[in-house]
This record gives C-alpha cells, structure tokens and sequence, in this order.
C-alpha cells in the first residue's frame, strides 16, 4: 500500500543530494547522448506550432502572408496586435476571458469539492447502496460528455437554462473520474485511526472533513481541480451549443467566431482578423500553461494515484 | 456507558456517509442520468408535418441503423480510432520508457514539453495546425515552393484524417505520457535489483518488468482514447471552416448529430443519434476491458 501511496516519487527525482540507491539500474549507467538527441527533435515536434504561434503574434495579416512563417518579419508588432486584440468590437476578447475564468474556476472549485466530499464517503464510510452507487458513477465515466451535451441541450432548454452561465457550469460540475480518484486518494491518505482520534475528542464529522481530511485530500484536490479547469477553460462543444450571445462566450467560442470572419472576410475588411485570432490564441494559452508549470507537484502526483491503481 | 456511546458513534457515522455522498449523487442524477433518460424518451418519437410529435417506437432507431450519413460517421471516427490510438500510445510508451530510463539529459524539459500540448485548448490546436496546414502562409507549403517542390495539400480529401490524427496525436501523447510515467516511478527498486541479478538488460527489463507493471495504466489511457476518438467534434468542426468541400456537416457522428440539432431542427432523431453513439462507445470500451482482462487471467 504505501508503495503506490500518492506521495511525490516524481519530482524528487533528479536532486543531485540524493543517493542514487532509489533508481536501481539507471543511476549507475551514464546519459546516452543518441537519446538525448532523439527525445530533443521529438520535443521540437511539440513545440514547434507553439513557437510559430508565437512568431506569428508578432506579425501584421500581410506579413503573415509575405514573411516566412518561422522567423519574424521586418516590422514585429505584438504590442499592436495584443491592443488591436483587447479593443476589438469594444473589448469583447476581455469579456470573453473573463467568462471562461468565471465559467472554469466555479466548475473547478465545485467539482474539486463534490468529487471530494463523495469520495471521502465512499471511501471511510458504510451505508445501504454504497457499493452500487459507486459502481453506477464508475459507469459513467465511460459515457461520453459530448454524446451527453445534446440531451442535456435539450433538457435545458426545457428548463430556460439555455443561453445562461449555468447551462456551461453545471455540466462541469459532475466528474466521474474526479470522483474515482479522490475515493481512491482518500482511502490511503486519510488515515482511519486520525478519524477514530478526532471522533473520540468530540469533533463532528463535518468539522473532522473541513479540518482534517481536506488538508490530507489535498494533492488530490488539486489534481481533479486543475483538470476540470483545464476541460472547462478548453471546452468547446458545450459552449458551442447552449450560448448563442457573444457577451456570454468562452474563449473558445469567440476565437472560433473570430476564425470564421477571418475566414470569410478573405482579404476584405476584416483582412486584420486574422493577426487577431493568432495573437488571441497566443494569450487564451498562457495562463493554463503558467497553471500546469506552476503546479506540477500536484498534479503529477495525483494522476500516479490514478494510474498505478484499478 | 461505554457500549452506548460506541453504537451512537457508530449510527451517526453510518448517516453521515450518505450525507457526504449526497450533493454529488443528486446532480449526478439531474446532469448525468436525467439527460440520457430525457434523450432516450425524446428518441421514441418523431415530429410530423402533419399532426405533430407521434409515438414512434424504435423507428427512429431503425432510421438509425440503416442511415448512410451515421454509418459512415462512425466508420470514419473507428478508421481513426484504429490508426490513430495505437500510433498515439505506442509513442507515449516510448517517450514514457525513455524518460524513466534514467539516460537523457535535460529530463524534465523534455517531460514538460512534450506535456505543454495538453494544456492548450483543441480550439487552438486546430486552428493553429490548421494555418500551418495551409496553402498561403503555412510553412510546410513556404517551405516547398521555396525549394521549388510540389506544395503538400495537408487539407485535402485524402489527407485530412491523417491531418487530423496529427492534431489529436499531438494534443494528448504527453498527457499519456504523464500518467505512464508516473505508473513507471511507482515500480519498487527490489524489482529492477531482481531483474539485474538475473542479468536482464536495459530492453529485457522493460519488456518483462516495467510493462507488465504498466498495465493498469495503460489500460486507462486505453479507456480514455476510446472516448476520445468516438466523439471526435472539434478538430473537424474547426478545419471545416478552412475546407468545407473535404469535412462535410456529417463527417464524424458527433458532427453529424450536432448538424441534426442545430441545423437540421431534427430534435428527436438528434436525440437518437447521441443515445446510439454514447451506446457504441460504453459498448467498444467494454470490449476492449473484457479481452484485456481475459488475456491478463489466462
């Protein structure tokens, strides 16, 4: 059991003060040059589109179409490209992050929270139909959410919630997986002789959840938040389905919105949109790839839980 | 006293593990089951020009069946699962194994890097490899014109799905990797002590130890690629708009159903079409669970 204990084995891997006794058959062996090499064109293949996105943010419609496509051109302009993005149709990119913040941090905490507090019960209590709501929520995690956005498009627009920020919230509110991996997480770092502790000095089962086990849910907590944020920060299709205002967009929506008029507009009016949708894909990445740098302990961690056990 | 405070304890615990189970299971039931349950009523029904909406049984689903547009849907997203899935794991397991290894220099830039596509909304993947696809200013096609060769049509009929494979391959080998890494860590040292013991090398060790330890893992990101690829949307929803002539409104199934709804006002057959893919999907994962665990219990 403690083997496969979510503690962090990644991270601490690498630290020149370990001993090198924890990895048995690499640690005495020297680096391989050929597979360094190998693994680095491999990696160029990943960020290759990143970098041209990145080139690309700094050129006007006509230079992307004039300058070749991997370096910059004679006029870089990201500054103008980053203000033309904020100011167009009256600031409409802002709104459009702002939703997708609103819309991924609620969905996140909550879910996070929900998978949390079930799997915490399904893990150190038992009830009557405790096995087989387990299994039917188990179930679940096969049935595919976008083959569940149409029903559930149709459901809520029986109940006029329809074009309002919950028809994108409430559906992220309900992980399967997440639930899975917190049970599973819950059942080895919440220790049951710190409950029967807690229980016997008085505290409540909910004060014993909110102060202790949250704190040991903790790594796994993350895992399932930073997740469902990622899904819903990148969600399309529902969005795609139960918004049809702009002010009430995603991101995703409006980038996509966007690309249609660039698409459209060929070189007419809207010639500039196109420079707009690169530098707003630039921008509507950043703050996730900044969130999964920032918070690789965490997640790496909880997704060894996830794994290793079935 | 003692034995009364004992079973009270023990009766307030028992009512609280409902109690925490409780807020998850009912939007469990309102999201998750009531959608399918309202979709699968929807789809026994059919509106009719003349005299409105009309018990129908399961003629939709016979319609279903035997629809052209469907079943070619379906047959393109099981082409692309059967390509793409293998290809995308075979070379998360390479990269997973190669990082585990314990040789490369620069370890943890090339994990994150190669885990950086993950974070990027499929949006902005497709709409990023779309441009560099394309014709005008992608630079595949700068390049070759420079180079005075035939400029590659990436968006064209016969290479789209290949194009698309790249796109999905891309977003999600480094998340498979991760969770195969992280499988990897969790093997404990006495196995790899054992194995050398026995003289195995740096290939017999992870032929025989290091993939049979990533089994589970690797049977969940089996698991999660089903699903992915049946209910393919976005990347083709994307490039339609770049070559409408090559992705038609009914290219993958979930397309197809989205067209239905959206465009076709077809709120019923709609209904159907979703119910019969998430069906085919739970069925395809089931399958592919049941011959794993057959071949793992001999």
């Amino acid at each position: 059991m403690t083997t496969t204990a979510p503690a962090a084995p990644i991270t601490t891997d690498r630290s020149p003060t370990k001993p090198p006794a924890r990895r048995g058959p690499s640690s005495s062996r020297r680096r391989s040059t050929p597979l360094t090499i190998a693994m680095l064109a491999v990696l160029a293949y990943f960020l290759l589109p990143l970098f041209w996105l990145l080139i690309a943010s700094t050129k006007s419609t006509q230079d992307l179409f004039n300058s070749f496509g991997l370096w910059f051109s004679d006029a870089p302009q990201l500054l103008a490209n980053i203000k033309e993005t904020f100011t167009q149709d009256d600031g409409v990119f802002v709104q459009w992050l702002l939703n997708t913040l609103l819309y991924a941090v609620v969905s996140a905490l909550g879910a996070a929270l929900l998978a949390a507090g079930a799997g915490y019960g399904f893990a150190k209590f038992r009830f009557r139909g405790d096995r087989a709501a387990f299994n039917l929520v188990l179930g679940a995690v096969m049935v595919p959410t976008t083959a569940l956005a149409i029903p559930t498009y149709l459901l809520f627009a029986e109940a006029g919630l329809v074009n309002t920020p919950w028809a994108i919230i409430l559906p992220s509110l309900v992980n399967p997986f997440g639930l899975y991996l917190m049970r599973v997480y819950a059942q080895d770092a919440v220790p049951d002789s710190i409950l029967e502790a807690a229980r016997i000095d008085g505290a409540g089962e909910a004060r014993i959840f909110f102060t202790i086990a949250l704190r040991l849910l903790a790594p796994g907590l993350v895992t399932v938040l930073l997740f469902t944020l990622v899904a819903t920060w990148n969600n399309y299709f529902l969005p795609l389905i139960m918004l049809n205002d702009p002010d009430l967009y995603p991101i995703t929506v409006g980038l996509s919105s966007w690309a249609a008029q660039a698409q459209n507009g060929g070189a007419g009016a809207s010639s500039d949109m196109l420079a707009l949708v690169v530098t707003g894909s630039l921008i509507s990445i950043l703050p996730l790839v900044a969130a999964f740098l920032l918070l690789q302990r965490y997640w790496q961690s909880g997704l060894a839980a996830g794994g290793v056990k079935q | 006293m003692a034995v009364t405070t004992a079973t009270s304890a023990k009766g307030k615990r028992r009512a609280a593990g409902p109690l925490f189970v409780a807020p998850f299971m009912v939007l469990f039931l309102l999201l998750f089951l009531a959608p399918l349950g309202y979709a699968a009523y929807l789809s026994l029904f059919q509106e009719r020009l003349i005299g409105g909406t009309a018990f129908v049984g399961l003629d939709n689903y016979v319609k279903a069946v035997q629809d052209p547009l469907l079943i070619h849907g379906v047959g393109r997203v099981a082409l692309f699962f059967v390509i793409q899935v293998p290809v995308m794991l075979l070379l998360a397991l390479l990269f997973a194994l190669a990082l585990d290894s314990g040789l490369l220099r620069l370890a943890r830039v090339i994990r994150l890097g190669i885990f950086v596509p993950y974070a990027v909304p499929s949006v902005v993947a497709a709409l990023m490899w779309g441009y560099l696809y394309g014709p005008d200013f992608g630079p595949f096609a700068q390049l070759s014109r420079n180079l005075d060769l035939p400029v590659p049509d990436f968006l064209s009929e016969g290479w789209m799905l290949s194009s698309l494979a790249n796109i999905v391959t891309w977003e999600f080998v480094g998340y498979n990797m991760i969770i195969l890494y992280a499988a990897l860590r969790t093997i404990p040292p006495e196995l790899y002590e054992a194995a050398a013991v026995d003289g195995a090398g740096a290939w017999r060790t992870a032929w025989s130890v290091k993939l049979p330890a990533l089994r589970p893992a690797l049977m969940l990101t089996l698991l999660f690629s089903i699903i992915g690829s049946f209910q393919l949307f976005n990347e083709p929803n994307l490039l339609m708009k770049i070559a409408p002539d090559v992705i038609s409104s009914s290219y993958t199934a979930n397309l197809y159903a989205y067209s239905l709804a959206f465009t076709g006002q077809q709120v019923n057959y709609a209904a159907t079409v979703s119910f019969l893919l998430g069906l085919v999907i739970v069925i395809a994962s089931y399958a592919v669970l049941l011959t794993a665990n057959r071949r793992r219990t001999p």
